[in-house]
């Protein structure tokens, strides 16, 4: 089946039959093209979406404290709970789950922050570097708090960008003095945050300086955390749910609160918000998957017409040829060859073209929506590899028939 | 060469039968030059297309030397019309998009002969019919006499028994035609085995038998003078 001969023959007959060759080529790459951008953009409409519904990790769990409802071994009521950076510890050092991130919190909510003759009522918030991405703040300008900066207490802030317009106007900040609580700190960085000027307008700088600035000792106020993204809404959801029950448990009983308080502490599980957004993208998947497979359909269906009108136009060569002594089945052979040859082809050039765009144009695109758009490599050569064979079996039939047609009616055909 | 014996064939029409063979009793020698005339709805295209094994006949028996042609199947008749028989056609059916040798080779190729062997026997047999000037060139770039020339050719190229040729002259001017028959005479005159369809009188009077088929019967059949056909030129 796979002779020379074969091949110097199928050679021949395509580069001989130019423009037929050259449309079953473009029709079988366009194909491929349209539905590897397709994919492409499904990708980077999810990525889009996901961008825009969410200010903060959308897995985020906080916790905070409050006071005690319930009297509880020899307590009172009423008892007002303070974390230290000890009971921080002991949720990163005790907890089961993997932990993505991590930040404990100290921070006051009205804190007098000028430069020069600017100054402003900002909230000064101690943390620690994982912070920014739980809060998923972009660095526009300088960097984030660092591990080192906490270490060593430094007195260094990073300031949101509507802070920054508001003190320094149109000039950089980063290397300039504010002076925050009566202390100067000197500006790292500017940042911007997807939840817009209320959070921009946030200063941040280590937790371990606030902790001396505001004469905390090792209060903390809060802390926060994500654990690794899941698969699947409900796993993520269930694996959350563990998570924060598991905390509370440990965190009741080294604070000695009844198990039944309600009020003590105040657990935060920001995913219960999110199923929408996971609803949403599930959704739009569907749909893209739907649009995907609707266009592969109609490229198999337009290769299958094509073979069909090969046939149809070779009928009468298949008589000569068939009156010359070839047998069906190398009629069939024949025409499947070509065929199978020519759509791999063009499929692996509108591929090539395909995936070139999404790399060459896709980062900039920057709409709202759709942001980074790319697409699964293996996803494509599977698409591919499918179209192949199914454009190999829908030129089978048409092929097959050509092949039992009589070469008295073949000759006939004009 | 041929043995034919009471060859039946109809067709079907809707409900109706067309009757087109009744019976026909036939033999051919080899090195005959036999022309089976009739006006048209005779049936000899019909008995062409059977000796050619692209139709089959319904009754009666066809020996091809010696090989009995009965209830072929699509692949042996493949086999059998390579390696016995060379058409040639009214409307020359050449493949279009191949050249002149390219033509010629087509039935090598299904014998599966290899190339090199494949074009230098094709070029012989375009340089016996004249052409090998004209090799690389594509049949719509060839006069139809040119045409037909490639198409004999092609016909020899697999060294068939017996050669079939349906209405050869028939979209050929005279001078032409005859030139074409004189090709035919002079490879006959070789001792290859040829049977001509036509309608046409001065053609057959070219052949060494006539055949009259009328009404899906032979009416007439005998051997007559041979007329050369360079004498007409």
């Amino acid at each position: 089946m796979f002779s020379l001969e074969r091949w110097q023959e199928v050679f021949e007959t395509i580069s001989k039959n130019k423009l037929r060759t050259f449309l079953t080529g473009v029709s079988v790459a366009s194909g491929i093209f349209i539905l590897v951008v397709l994919l492409g953009v499904s990708e980077g409409f999810q990525n889009g979406v996901e961008k825009q519904f969410q200010n903060d990790a959308e897995n985020i769990i906080t916790i905070s404290t409050g006071s005690t409802s319930i009297a509880y071994k020899g307590f009172n009521k009423d008892r007002r709970i303070q974390f230290t950076n000890g009971d921080y510890a002991l949720v990163n050092r005790e907890t089961d789950q993997e932990i993505e991130f991590a930040s404990s919190l100290y921070q006051i909510f009205a804190g007098l922050v000028s430069y020069e003759n600017e100054s402003g009522s900002y909230r000064v918030e101690g943390i620690l570097p994982d912070y920014q991405f739980l809060e998923r703040a972009d660095i526009i300008e300088g960097r984030f708090i660092n591990i080192t900066d906490v270490k060593t207490k430094e007195k260094y802030a990073v300031i949101g960008n509507r802070a920054k317009k508001d003190l320094f106007k149109d000039k950089s900040p980063i290397g300039e003095y504010i002076d925050v609580a009566g202390l100067n700190f000197k500006v790292i960085g500017v940042f911007t945050d997807p939840g817009g000027d209320r959070e921009e307008t946030r200063v941040y700088i280590p937790i371990s300086t606030a902790q001396i600035v505001f004469g905390a000792g090792t209060d903390i106020r809060s802390m926060g955390f994500t654990l690794p993204k899941e698969e699947n809404y409900d796993l993520a959801l269930k694996q959350s749910n563990a998570f924060a029950a598991q905390i509370e448990r440990m965190l009741k009983s080294k604070l000695q609160i009844d198990p039944k308080d309600e009020s003590a502490l105040f657990i935060s599980n920001n995913i219960e918000n999110t199923k929408e957004i996971y609803l949403l993208i599930n959704a739009m998947k569907i749909f893209f998957w739907g649009v995907g497979i609707a266009t592969l359909l109609a490229g198999i269906i337009g290769v299958s017409n094509i073979m069909l009108i090969i046939v149809k136009e070779r009928t009468k060569e298949i008589g000569i040829r068939k009156a010359l002594g070839a047998e069906p089945l190398s009629i069939v052979g024949m025409i499947l060859h070509e065929s199978i040859f020519v759509t791999s082809v063009s499929g692996l050039f509108g591929l090539i073209f395909g995936l070139a765009l999404l790399e060459i144009v896709g980062p900039y695109i920057e709409l709202d929506f759709i942001r980074n758009p790319s697409v699964n490599f293996s996803i494509a050569v599977s698409t591919l590899v499918l179209l192949i064979a199914a454009g190999a079996i829908a030129g089978f039939f048409p092929a097959w028939r050509g092949a039992r047609i009589k070469p008295i009616d073949a000759l006939r055909d004009e | 060469m041929i043995e034919i014996k009471d060859l039946h064939k109809s067709y079907k029409m809707g409900k109706n039968s067309l009757h087109v063979l009744k019976g026909i009793n036939f033999n051919v020698e080899e090195g005959e030059l036999v022309a089976i005339m009739g006006s048209s709805g005779s049936g000899k295209s019909t008995l062409l297309n059977i000796l050619g094994m692209l139709d089959e006949a319904d009754q009666g028996s066809y020996t091809l030397d010696g090989v009995p042609i009965k209830n072929l199947n699509e692949k042996l008749a493949a086999q059998y019309r390579n390696k016995f028989l060379g058409f040639i056609f009214q409307s020359f059916n050449l493949i279009n998009y191949k050249s002149a040798i390219d033509n010629v080779a087509l039935p090598l190729f299904y014998q599966g002969m290899k190339r090199a062997e494949r074009m230098d026997r094709s070029m012989a047999y375009l340089e016996k019919v004249g052409l090998a000037d004209w090799a690389t060139h594509k049949p719509n770039e060839l006069s139809g006499g040119q045409k037909q020339r490639v198409a004999i050719a092609r016909a020899l190229a697999s060294n068939p028994k017996v050669l079939l040729a349906d209405e050869l002259t028939g979209a050929l001017d005279s001078k032409t035609s005859y030139e074409i028959m004189d090709l035919i005479q002079k490879i006959n005159d070789e001792g290859r085995t040829v049977l001509i369809v036509t309608h046409e009188k001065d053609i057959a009077q070219m052949t060494k038998r006539i055949v009259n088929l009328k009404d899906g019967v032979i009416i007439d059949d005998k051997k007559i003078t041979q007329v050369r056909a360079m004498q007409n030129v």
